[in-house]
């Protein structure tokens, strides 16, 4: 009973018990999370991830804003029924440059972890404007009025440089050339090299085929290079991890 | 409020705590044995699902566990279970040339029910669950086919996917744009004349002048009676299968500013059993030639 008296002491004193509380809670975390930073098991060199370019980022934040991720998660588990619907279970890899990340355990659409390539622009702009005239029995909302509000990359330096501050390596060049880069990554005729060679494997195309940059663009450019970034033909995941 | 734990002996009752909260005190029963042995057994099965199982973090790795337990394995074994199960079927679809799955009726089986779930999961969100299409995707029930429905083009058509960027393979065609090209009485024209081979109501007098524009500008690809050409992809413009529409606001739309449809390439996302099987299944829906 002498440490259950011991123990009084600390019950008695609301100081001394959130101290030790907070002690406890420590203790947990350490052994639960701060592993996670630095065991090989959880940190896996993946090739051909980069940050987001600057349409793609945009595009990104209106997935934010509309809430895409109320019905759309974007995490492919392990799982045999989930690689034969979505392709390669998703690695923690391809969503480490994600503020926040968009895995999600809620699912009234599809998962999109790898919707990029697996349909055409037009199908976007079509489906974006009125989802039932290419899928009839789906409940998701029209989302057309992204065709008519149109984007000229202000801020996308001072986009790039907060997602910078929480992490996500980009140089000062990217921050620099952000807007131009903005710009050029929906126009094929422009002069887009030096935006390739800082993202590489960014498509360059007029993604709604209207003119200008909407966020009908911003929107598609992201979809559609969304789980495209790793090349399972020529990666292989470690077997056991 | 605390006193020194004492004995109510009258009635052997158990001691109390006791803790007394305005003459209210708490008896001090001892915990019931079943529940204390399922506690110790928890924590016994908890210690040894950690030996079990990939738990503890180490230095540079957690330790893995004695029964070499890993998500990524399981999948892969999952996986390569069904692969295994249906491989004879799998590795005969691939090497049989396609006519002659047709023929065999076990393996044609095999392939139209194994098709029928690729369609419904990769090529549905546009073709339709039914296959009827929509606007700008084309139905997959009639005969009317732009770039052939014998079972050689429809394979190469689902492995290359059409003007597309990810596959240097795809199929290929560009209609120019005619209102850069054409003056807009040309454009009313061209379209007055395609509503006449369409067999639709059209001003005659303007019909007759497109034909001559529709010969100079539209018969390399759409053939000079407009029956198309599937070689390029050139729509039959006779029929009554329209992809975005036959009347005559979406016509001079279209020889406007053109049309583009895109289709994925999907051998890389589907094996080369899984082509061949939707392959199977879309040519045996009803026009398959």
């Amino acid at each position: 009973m002498a440490i259950l008296d011991k123990h009084k002491v600390l019950e008695k004193n609301v100081s001394l018990l959130l101290v030790f509380s907070f002690l406890v809670v420590t203790i947990g975390g350490l052994v639960q999370i701060a592993p996670l930073f630095y065991l090989e098991n959880t940190i896996e060199d993946v090739e051909g991830v980069r940050p987001y370019s600057p349409l793609e980022l945009a595009g990104r934040e209106i997935y934010l804003r509309e809430g895409c991720y109320v019905c759309h998660s974007q995490m492919i588990r392990p799982m045999r029924d989930e690689v034969e619907r979505y392709g390669h279970y998703s690695l923690a890899a391809e969503s480490m440059y994600d503020r926040p990340f968009q895995w999600g355990s809620k699912r009234t659409g599809p998962d999109l972890a790898r919707v990029g390539g697996r349909y055409s622009d037009e199908w976007h702009v079509d489906h974006m404007s009125d989802p039932q005239s290419v899928v009839p029995e789906s409940v998701m909302p029209k989302y057309a009025f992204l065709s008519n509000r149109m984007l000229d990359g202000k801020y996308s330096g001072d986009f790039l440089k907060t997602h910078k501050i929480l992490g996500v390596p980009y140089s000062d060049e990217m921050v620099e050339n952000a807007q131009n880069d903005f710009i050029v990554q929906a126009n094929p005729d422009g002069d887009y090299d030096a935006m390739l060679e800082r993202y590489p494997g960014a498509q360059v195309r007029n993604f709604d085929g209207e003119p200008g940059v909407s966020e009908m663009d911003a929107m598609i450019a992201y979809l559609q290079m969304l789980g495209t970034l790793v090349d399972f033909s020529t990666f292989t995941p470690d077997a056991s991890r | 409020m605390s006193k020194a734990p004492k004995k109510t002996d009258a009635n052997q009752e158990p001691p109390t705590t006791g803790h007394s909260w305005d003459g209210i005190q708490e008896f001090d029963n001892p915990m019931p044995r079943w529940w204390l042995w399922t506690f110790y057994a928890c924590i016994v099965w908890g210690i040894l699902y950690t030996i079990a199982y990939p738990a503890w973090p180490m230095i540079s790795k957690a330790t893995p566990g004695l029964l070499g337990y890993s998500t990524r394995a399981e999948v892969a074994k999952d996986i390569a279970s069904f692969e295994e199960a249906n491989a004879d079927l799998k590795e005969a679809l691939v090497n049989t040339d396609m006519l002659a799955v047709i023929e065999d009726e076990e393996l044609n089986r095999f392939a139209v029910a194994n098709g029928s779930s690729v369609f419904k999961t990769w090529c549905a969100q546009c073709h339709g669950s039914g296959a009827a299409g929509a606007k700008g995707y084309p139905n997959l029930l009639d005969d009317a086919w732009l770039w052939g429905g014998d079972t050689e083009s429809i394979y190469l058509t689902v492995k290359h996917g059409i003007r597309n960027e990810q596959d240097d393979d795809a199929r290929y065609s560009e209609m120019p744009q005619f209102d850069d090209i054409l003056e807009k009485e040309e454009i009313s024209q061209v379209v007055e004349h395609v509503l006449a081979i369409s067999g639709q109501e059209h001003d005659a007098a303007l019909a007759s002048a497109g034909a001559m524009v529709f010969e100079d500008n539209c018969s390399a690809c759409h053939m000079s009676d407009g029956t198309g050409d599937r070689e390029q992809g050139a729509p039959n413009l006779t029929d009554a299968v329209w992809l975005y529409g036959g009347d005559r606001d979406t016509l001079t739309e279209t020889v406007k500013y053109s049309r583009f449809g895109v289709m994925p390439p999907w051998s890389g996302r589907l094996s080369e059993s899984d082509i061949r099987a939707v392959t199977l299944y879309v040519h045996q829906l009803g026009g398959g030639e």
